[in-house]
């Protein structure tokens, strides 16, 4: 098995292709509802409904929000393929900087059926993006914080790096303006989904604060664990299914892959999350005496988002050895954060999301074959670091002067599920004290 | 604190652009690409440094 060679000219899709990737697509959704599963499992039992509530109006939210503003500045839309857009030069170079679509899904009807599943691509792309910072808030995230979170990030910074990289934007066109390979490559969504909502995440967590015990004045961090183990290995299963599903759809869309190419990216995706699983089992074993259930998710979640980048351009010994150090990194990177640098991520989005894609994309250009290729990667994760997540804190900073993140601390401490919903969960369930309120 | 390592970030990212644009030979332009890279490292360094005291001063 081979991997993909991207190809900078999109063939014509034959039916075939065009039925078996929107088949893959109407499966992707699956990657967020195991991510949602996942985020609730990992937060407080009488934050459970809010959480998964806040995860269907975040969906909701990002498609409304997408297709009246955000599809039009990805101009990757029906009328517009690959690059139209508005363009400035500097040294000598076109940079294709933003996207200029029709408004509000003009001709979609009409257009190609290569442009109609890259628009359904966005749209599922959009939402998880939006998805993995929700679960970074849990237990003190307003509900109608994290709907306007997720609508800024739809309207603003999602639709900008997707025309940077899926619709001819200037990352994509690092190849033909600058010769470093194909341009920046990122066919299942690393950078413009996981480091994106990764980086979201910390800008959440850094404006909304820890919740309320996390750090005590005196020692250590408490330990705060998930409500619900079944709910977060479950969620992995389903996100399994959902990323094969999105790593193949994306080969096809961005990289133009032949059918007969498919089947490894499937394989590498299943790889990497094995090998990410294996490792993590094997160092939270050696660390804490047993396994960690919940620090085993989150390495197989981070292969799985390796896997976004380079499934598609990488061998399956290539993906087992990313995934292998993605799982190694995990557990190390989650403890870290936590300890040194006072993060309170209960998704461990941060790790898994961020490090985890950023991981990947440096694995597509390190393995592949044409030449510039992991300059090209860098330049693009330093988009991201460099500008993604100072315009994301930046945006997120405005946005809770109107719309304030936190919930007020009586809310806190009787749970969100109760200040926000009027009901809990688990009614009939007898809810703990939680001793960090004595 | 935080504030000046999120200013230092775009800086590192516009060395990143400045070397695509400066230097059309592989290596200098690779080199200086991560050297852009680190200096978006050290500004989130700095940011996270800043956060961590921060909080130390306004935990209950």
């Amino acid at each position: 098995m081979t991997p993909i060679a991207p190809s900078l000219i999109a063939p014509v899709m034959t039916d075939a292709a065009f039925a078996l990737t929107l088949a893959l697509l109407l499966l992707a959704p699956l990657a967020i509802a195991g991510v949602a599963l996942i985020n609730t499992g990992l937060g407080r039992s009488r934050s459970a409904a809010q959480a998964l509530l806040g995860n269907l109006a975040i969906v909701a939210v990002t498609a409304i929000v997408f297709a009246l503003v955000g599809a039009t500045l990805t101009g990757n839309l029906p009328g517009t393929p690959g690059g139209a857009g508005h363009i400035f030069h500097l040294a000598g170079k076109p940079w294709n900087w933003l996207g200029a679509g029709p408004f509000l899904l003009g001709g979609l009807a009409a257009a190609p059926p290569q442009s109609q599943l890259a628009l359904l691509f966005e749209f599922l792309a959009v939402a998880l993006a939006a998805v993995i910072p929700w679960g970074s808030g849990a237990d003190r995230l307003r509900l109608t914080a994290g709907c306007a979170a997720a609508a800024v990030l739809a309207a603003t910074v999602f639709p900008l790096l997707a025309h940077w990289v899926w619709a001819g934007g200037w990352l994509a066109q690092l190849g033909v303006n600058f010769s470093l390979g194909a341009g920046f490559l990122d066919p299942g969504g690393a950078a413009t989904v996981h480091v994106l909502g990764g980086l979201s995440a910390l800008a959440v967590i850094w404006i909304a604060g820890p919740r309320k015990g996390k750090f005590p004045k005196e020692g250590f961090a408490t330990a705060l664990p998930g409500h619900n183990a079944v709910y977060i290995l479950f969620g992995c299963m389903l996100a399994l299914v959902g990323w094969l599903a999105w790593n193949v759809a994306g080969a096809v869309i961005w990289l133009h892959a032949p059918l007969a190419a498919l089947p490894a990216t499937a394989l590498n995706t299943l790889l990497s999350a094995s090998g990410a699983l294996a490792a993590t089992f094997a160092v939270t074993r050696i660390r804490f005496g047993k396994p960690d259930a919940s620090l085993c998710a989150n390495g197989w979640l981070a292969g799985l988002v390796a896997s976004s980048a380079c499934a598609a351009l990488v061998t399956p010994g290539q993906a087992l050895a990313v995934g292998f150090i993605a799982g190694i990194v995990t557990p190390l990177l989650v403890e870290l954060f936590e300890l040194a640098a006072s993060i309170d991520d209960p998704s461990g989005a941060i790790t898994v999301h961020a490090a985890g894609g950023l991981l990947g994309l440096l694995a597509a250009g390190l393995f592949a074959p044409q030449p510039g290729q992991l300059v090209a990667q860098l330049v693009g994760s330093a988009t991201l670091l460099g500008l993604v997540l100072p315009l994301v804190y930046l945006l997120f900073w405005l946005l809770n002067r109107v719309v304030p993140f936190r919930v007020d601390p009586d809310g806190e401490r009787i749970g969100m599920d109760l200040h926000e919903l009027g009901g809990g969960a688990y009614p009939e369930f007898v809810i703990h004290r939680d001793e960090s309120y004595r | 604190m935080k504030y000046a390592g999120l200013l230092v970030m775009p800086a590192g990212f516009f060395l990143s652009i400045a070397a695509l644009v400066l230097f059309p030979a592989p290596a200098p332009r690779a080199a200086f690409v991560v050297c852009g890279l680190a200096v978006e490292v050290l500004g989130l360094t700095v940011a996270v440094r800043g956060h961590v005291e921060a909080r130390g001063e306004s935990r209950p």
